[in-house]
């Protein structure tokens, strides 16, 4: 698909530019992001990888519109298909949330109506964003669940969530998702809190179903596997920043920023043993503590002194953008072999 | 060296739930070796922590029985655990060096003088400062806890180490820090282990040894290599084919559908069978019994059992590389 | 001395002591509540007469209205009862005997309380059966009530001298025993989630009894709540007092509390010789009101989900 890091040639779908979030406190603000810049294509899967804390589920709620008061964007924009949508009042965002900017959280009782039927859900969304008649909904909403494997679907559309398993359910709130048909959907971690063996089997869903509508895809996540597997491009969050954006079969093979080398290193390969696994010191910092100049310099073996006092701008290194005064080259290696804890 | 350390023979355990009873633990048996980890893997319900805390001795088995052998050395048996919440797992009332100290003077392993001496000598092992003794857990961060927790299990002087999914809730860079130490102190304190996992990666290099559970029933047990090489258990070679995989572009082809069914409710026969791409008649309505083949592996299953052949359960998956054996 | 420097440095930079600050219903409740307390504690020395000495007594000065009113003197500031005290100096005395009785009563059914609530919360089965069922019952009466019960039974049955030495001891045991059910039943329900923690289980490991681990991990966890409880309490304590004492039970008519006063006082009220009742009154709500005030400020500020 997309191999540009750099917005592609048709004008981005999405396209966020120097965004600021911010908590007030007693202490001061504190930021949780800063100056994060990126675009997605239509039709595109962006993956969003980083640690807790990083940022990433706080940039899909400040896209959402969802962000926790007191936390409010203080800088940037966020442009959805040509229109600024960061200073939107809450009743547009509503509608355009569903309509045209789907969501999918980690908890599918979050996100369902324990009170409601999946079909009444289902059509309810449809009705309120599509112009269709009650029955016309209803029939669409069988089709959704076919579509999303949900067995036997013309008896299932008028069970209710509790009804269905895990899996099942994270399926039906894929449906409901884009049932609407959005152009965007922000998918916050959407298989984490599903078994291995169905993990595979939803996300194959949400890819396959995205692909044939052509709907965007911001897939945020802490799971690098899941990424490599689903993602067009990735973007790796450090700490409030955006350490490196690219190609995902670039940024998982040959990253360049010390800090998503790192993040290679220490995931445990399945394919071949390892004596250590290779480990970045210290912690991410915490909002209140942000190091200046590059945040990941405290624990970085190849920080210099312009490291402390300079933060590092984005800059294209070949096909990724990076944001490091000394990219690395090479292959990144899962696991050391000889090299004590 | 390969007598058991630990011996585990028809162990169950059952629970009263809406009426019915649900076998979380279903007559299970293995050994551990001295001085090496045993993994038990599987996804949520197999029974895998219930398991670990009967074995810990914090719940008693319905039936069956399980025997720890004398450790070598003469050291006495002690079993410590590492737990997986590391916010549930410290006393957020007390300080860390008194939760620290407190195995050590309550066992009378030390004298008093030599305490405090013990606790910091602790602390630096496991990576933390002498200066943190006075402080309370909220002051530390997820990865830094466990830390604590693995410095007070080691405060007990165990010769037995169980730990429950100590890295699931960590980061992957803090549960890379995390693991390599866990590893290091079991060999430095030459301990048994018995790991829980839902994470086949991190079972991979944790352990010598696997034993992998569905719905309560361990359904393989064997080396670690052997078990990533050439699984045998349809189920194990399921697991392994959903991990996703880094760096190695789209999966090809997707895996049957299939979810696990609910414990109250499991399937008769062989509790896979639903699944079981290799289902036969007699897998609906008995259940395999977990037998071992010559190559040390155990199994529990029926179309292994007759054919002598392990399945192949992945149709044209492509993982180059690793490969299956069909000897 | 290092700990207690460092723990008081803690305490001011902590959440709690910002909370305070920045609250002024909080921190004028608990400089009301210190004066209070300072009051009472002092008394002795405060009070310009001790009104217990009869040899200082003069009945002829008895019902004298307060300083500022007609026939009023100076030398008693509030004016004096109908056995000639001073007003100051016996109300200072009641105030000491009504926070006695007060925070007496509400350590004592703290301590019941609480430990039935953690043996409830722990054992479960049978036993917190038996006293969730107890606790049922008692609720079911109202407080004034039981200590009604407990306190005009002992009448009856102890001889009257001995009822006179220990009537105060059976006023504090029967305020505490008609408070004792929410301790119990806030305990019970913290003890039975904290009972899973891992925490305990890591201590369980060591081979640990659990009456041990019960007073030594579980009880520190449930402090916060059973603080807020326990202030909150202490105005209901006095109020029940003020009320036994009005009813001509409570304290011995020797060492009167404020509801004693108010008792006397009301049998003049309508003569006119208002100061007797309202004065001792107006002690008793300023007193009931800061603790009430301080204790809901501590309340919100104790409560995690607030922050």
């Amino acid at each position: 698909m997309t191999t540009s890091n750099i917005a592609s040639p048709a004008a981005p779908l999405l396209s966020v530019r120097h965004l600021r979030v911010q908590i007030p406190t007693r202490h001061g603000p504190l930021t949780a992001l800063d100056d994060v810049s990126f675009d997605i294509a239509r039709g595109e899967i962006l993956g969003f990888v980083g640690e807790s804390g990083a940022g990433k589920s706080i940039t899909g709620m400040a896209v959402l519109g969802l962000l926790d008061p007191p936390a409010h964007v203080t800088a940037g924009e966020i442009i959805f298909d040509g229109q600024p949508i960061h200073g939107l009042p809450a009743a547009q965002m509503r509608r355009l949330r569903g309509r045209r900017i789907g969501a999918i959280f980690q908890d599918p009782l979050l996100s369902l109506n324990p009170l409601l039927t999946v079909g009444d859900q289902l059509t309810e969304t449809m009705r309120t964003h599509l112009p269709m008649s009650r029955d016309e909904a209803r029939e669409r909403a069988i089709e959704w669940l076919r579509q999303v494997g949900i067995p036997s679907p013309a008896e299932r559309v008028d069970a209710y969530p509790h009804q269905f398993s895990g899996g099942m359910r994270q399926r039906i709130v894929i449906a409901l998702a884009l049932c609407a048909e959005p152009d965007l959907v922000i998918a916050d971690e959407p298989t984490t809190a599903l078994d291995v063996s169905v993990q595979a089997q939803v996300l194959e869903l949400l890819r396959t179903q995205c692909r044939e509508r052509g709907t965007a895809v911001l897939l945020v996540t802490h799971d690098m596997g899941v990424i490599s597997e689903n993602a067009d491009r990735v973007a790796v969050m450090y700490a409030g920043h955006i350490a490196e954006t690219g190609p995902v079969d670039q940024i998982v093979n040959q990253p360049r920023h010390p800090y998503t080398r790192g993040l290679m290193g220490s995931i445990p390969p399945v394919d071949h043993d390892t004596l250590w696994l290779q480990q970045i010191d210290g912690a991410m910092p915490r909002l209140s503590a942000r190091p200046t100049g590059c945040p990941f310099h405290p624990r970085c073996k190849h920080a210099t002194e312009q490291c402390v006092t300079t933060r590092p701008m984005p800059h294209p290194e070949g096909v990724a953008l990076v944001a490091c005064w000394h990219p690395q080259q090479g292959m990144a290696t899962a696991g050391v072999t000889g090299v004590a804890a | 060296m390969n007598m058991p350390y630990l011996s585990v023979k028809n162990l169950s355990r059952e629970f009263k739930a809406q009426g019915r009873t649900v076998r979380a633990v279903d007559n299970v048996s293995f050994e551990i070796p001295v001085g090496s980890t045993f993994s038990l893997v599987g996804e949520s319900g197999c029974g895998k922590t219930t398991l670990a805390r009967v074995i810990a001795g914090l719940d008693k088995p319905s039936a069956g029985s399980m025997q720890f052998s004398a450790p070598v050395d003469g050291r006495v048996h002690r079993t410590q655990m590492i737990f997986q919440d590391p916010y549930a797992s410290l006393n957020p009332r007390w300080r860390i060096g008194d939760a620290i100290a407190e195995p050590i003077t309550f066992q009378n392993l030390r004298l008093r003088a030599d305490v405090k001496q013990r606790v910091e000598d602790l602390l630096a092992r496991v990576g933390l400062s002498a200066a943190d003794t006075a402080k309370f857990p909220h002051e530390f961060s997820g990865g830094q806890r466990q830390r604590v927790s693995i410095a007070r299990a080691l405060a007990g002087e165990p010769s037995f180490l169980v730990c429950d999914e100590p890295t699931s809730a960590l980061d992957v860079s803090v549960q890379a820090q995390i693991l390599n130490l866990l590893k290091r102190l079991e060999k430095e304190e030459g301990l048994t282990s018995l790991f829980i996992s839902h994470n086949l990666a991190v079972v991979r290099f944790v352990s010598s040894m696997i034993g992998v559970m569905y719905l309560g029933r361990l359904v393989e047990v064997a080396q670690t290599a052997e078990l990533f090489s050439a699984p045998r258990h349809p189920y194990t070679q399921l697991l392994l084919a959903a991990i996703p995989r880094i760096g190695q572009g789209r999966r090809p082809v997707s895996l049957p559908a299939g979810e696990l069914p609910s414990p109250l409710a499991p399937p008769p026969g062989c509790t896979f069978h639903p699944r079981c791409p290799a289902a036969m008649d007699i897998c609906r309505r008995e259940a395999p019994a977990l037998r071992t083949l010559d190559n040390g592996v155990s199994v529990a299953c029926h179309a292994v059992d007759s054919g002598g052949q392990p399945v192949r359960f992945m149709p044209g998956a492509a993982h180059p590389t690793s490969s299956f054996s069909l000897a | 001395m290092n700990t207690m420097m460092l723990t008081l440095r803690r305490w001011r930079q902590s959440d709690l002591a910002w909370s305070l600050g920045r609250s002024p219903e909080a921190w004028l409740s608990a400089l009301v509540l210190l004066a209070y307390i300072g009051m009472a504690l002092l008394a002795p020395v405060l009070a310009p007469q001790n009104p217990f000495d009869l040899s200082t007594l003069d009945l002829m000065d008895a019902r004298l209205p307060p300083a500022w009113s007609e026939g009023g003197q100076l030398k008693y500031l509030l004016g004096t009862d109908g056995q000639g005290r001073d007003m100051v100096s016996v109300m200072l005395y009641g105030l000491r005997m009504s926070l006695l009785v007060g925070i007496a009563s509400t350590l004592l059914s703290l301590v019941v309380g609480v430990t039935l609530g953690l043996i409830a919360g722990y054992a479960g089965g049978r036993l917190d059966n038996v006293i969730m069922r107890a606790a049922d019952v008692q609720l079911s009466f109202p407080a004034i009530l039981v200590a009604l019960l407990i306190d005009g039974l002992s009448r009856t049955v102890l001889p009257r001298a001995v009822h006179e030495q220990l009537s105060l001891l059976i006023v504090v045991i029967a305020i505490a025993l008609a408070n004792w059910v929410q301790y119990a039943r806030t305990v019970r329900s913290v003890t039975m989630i904290e009972k899973d923690k891992d925490y305990v289980n890591a201590v369980r490991l060591i081979g640990m009894g659990r009456a041990r681990i019960l007073f030594r991990h579980v009880l520190p966890n449930i402090l916060s709540p059973v603080l807020v409880i326990a202030t909150l309490s202490i105005g209901l304590a006095v109020l029940t007092e003020a009320t036994l004492s009005f009813l001509g039970l409570g304290v011995p008519a020797t060492s009167p509390s404020l509801g004693t006063l108010i008792r006397l006082g009301n049998e003049v009220l309508f003569s006119g010789e208002w100061w007797i009742t309202v004065l001792p009154g107006l002690l008793l709500i300023g007193l009931v009101l800061s603790v009430n005030l301080f204790g809901d400020w501590l309340r919100d500020a104790l409560n995690p989900r607030l922050k």
